[in-house]
């Protein structure tokens, strides 16, 4: 029993209302990037205007594409495998749902306080690989199949970093619980001086770029947009898949791309909490999902900022860079930080 | 019902809402979408000629590799993080010992290394 505004909630309302929020908070940032960055940023950076007819300055362009694919046919391949193929959307999004549900957005304003927090993260967000692996089988060709097994294999190579990337903030924190990650950076303090508490991303930079980098992998998209490549694999796993099937995955793609840079944006730059206000203040819990959003639009425009401004590796050099470099650099950082964490 | 239990209620209540809305996505385009059969359309994509053989090609064995050493890698991920929350209560015991299996473990990756099973031909 929790009382919002002085009135108490059995646990059924409360848990219809966090459904409610968790959709919005899949669904908004979702849109949000792929207006302010996908339409706007990137057309910005290549000197064009991007979409400008539908509403002032092309903001309802993403209403209108929706509509679009809502009028589109619905095409299964004759030689797919009907049942996986119309499962794959479904995973890949499951995927993403779990995930957001780490998120906390102010002290008492989270989805569920789980003990193991980022853990459970890193474990569902590898669930979207099965979903990939699905969707590019059961396609029955040839370009969806090399898609999806590349997707998988730099999937698989760059969770790896990704999740030893983490373990540096864990052993700072000494908790996996994404809310008292945030607390360990609002109290924490840098060799003794606590003005601005510590967010990891002073302390831990080595993690944050490593945990950057393969986040921007495990989201399939350029320097790592090999399983997708239009040039070689026209879009690869998604070749066969149309319509309000496509847009799901499409969807799937950029709501992760959020609730990956709000967890990098918790582990890293502090959550919902900024300086000069005492981290258990009820203020918190409006200003809280203000102030992440903020954080996860920083971190964001830094993935996108890659996306647009890199060319894509070659197959070879992304594995030689996930398992020459990155894994022994993520384990090198475990090991910096865990002797500084017991000598200091 | 108690509380640990009931937050993983509402892990599977998030999960069933991403199925919700999936289909009903999908379940809303099927009122409003056109359905016009053609035997073409039906054909598997190969850059606009008719496709060759099943669909199902043959695919390199170096994934299958990489699986394999990502096994590895994964369960020490496992080990090292209950040891990562208590780092501070083992103390220089805890450090000497996970240096033992990190290193252990990064003679394995030395092994693939000099075998070359990280190249990709």
């Amino acid at each position: 029993m929790t009382s919002v505004l002085a009135v108490e909630l059995s646990y059924w309302q409360e848990t219809g209302i966090r459904m409610l929020i968790g959709l919005a908070a899949v669904l908004l940032p979702a849109g949000t990037f792929v207006y302010v960055y996908l339409f706007k940023m990137m057309s910005f950076m290549q000197s064009r205007l991007g979409p400008m007819e539908a509403g002032p300055y092309g903001s309802m362009q993403l209403l209108a594409e929706v509509g679009k694919f809502f009028q589109k046919e619905d095409v299964i391949p004759e030689r797919a495998d009907r049942p996986v193929f119309k499962m794959a959307p479904f995973v890949v999004l499951v995927s993403t749902f779990l995930l957001v549900l780490v998120l906390p957005a102010g002290p008492d304003a989270y989805f569920v306080d789980l003990d193991v927090g980022i853990f459970f993260a890193l474990a569902v967000s590898s669930i979207s690989v099965i979903g990939i692996l699905m969707a590019g089988w059961s396609s029955a060709n040839k370009y969806s199949l090399l898609g999806s097994l590349r997707a998988t294999g730099q999937l698989i190579a760059y969770e790896l970093p990704l999740v030893l990337a983490v373990v540096g903030v864990v052993i700072q924190a000494g908790t996996l619980n994404m809310q008292q990650i945030v607390f360990a950076q609002a109290d924490g303090e840098i060799f003794g001086w606590g003005g601005i508490g510590n967010p990891y991303i002073l302390t831990q930079f080595v993690g944050f770029a490593l945990f950057l980098i393969a986040v921007q992998a495990e989201l399939t998209q350029p320097p790592f947009d090999m399983p997708v490549a239009e040039s070689e694999l026209v879009t690869g796993y998604l070749t066969e898949y149309s319509g309000m099937r496509f847009l799901m995955f499409f969807i799937g793609e950029f709501a992760t791309a959020g609730v990956f840079s709000g967890i990098a944006a918790v582990l890293f730059l502090g959550g919902w909490w900024v300086p000069g206000l005492d981290s258990s203040s009820d203020w918190f819990n409006v200003l809280g999902p203000a102030v992440l959003f903020g954080k996860m639009m920083f971190v964001s425009f830094l993935i996108f900022w890659f996306r647009f401004t890199y060319p894509r590796f070659r197959e070879d050099q992304l594995q030689k860079l996930a398992w020459k470099v990155l894994i022994p650099l993520a384990l090198a950082n475990i090991a910096v930080t865990a002797v500084l964490k017991v000598a200091v | 019902m108690s509380d640990f239990l009931r937050s993983y209620l509402t892990v599977g209540l998030f999960g069933a809402l991403a199925v919700g809305l999936v289909g009903a996505f999908i379940g809303l385009s099927s009122l409003v979408r056109p359905t016009r059969p053609q035997q073409q359309k039906y054909i598997n994509y190969e850059s606009g000629v008719d496709p060759v053989g099943t669909g199902w090609a043959q695919a390199n064995i170096r994934y299958y590799i990489f699986a394999l050493l990502f096994v590895m890698f994964d369960v020490e991920a496992v080990f090292i993080f209950p040891w990562a929350t208590r780092l501070e209560a083992y103390g220089l015991f805890g450090l000497i010992e996970m240096f033992i299996f990190i290193f252990i473990l990064l003679l394995g990756l030395l092994y693939a290394w000099r075998k070359g099973v990280l190249r990709w031909i």
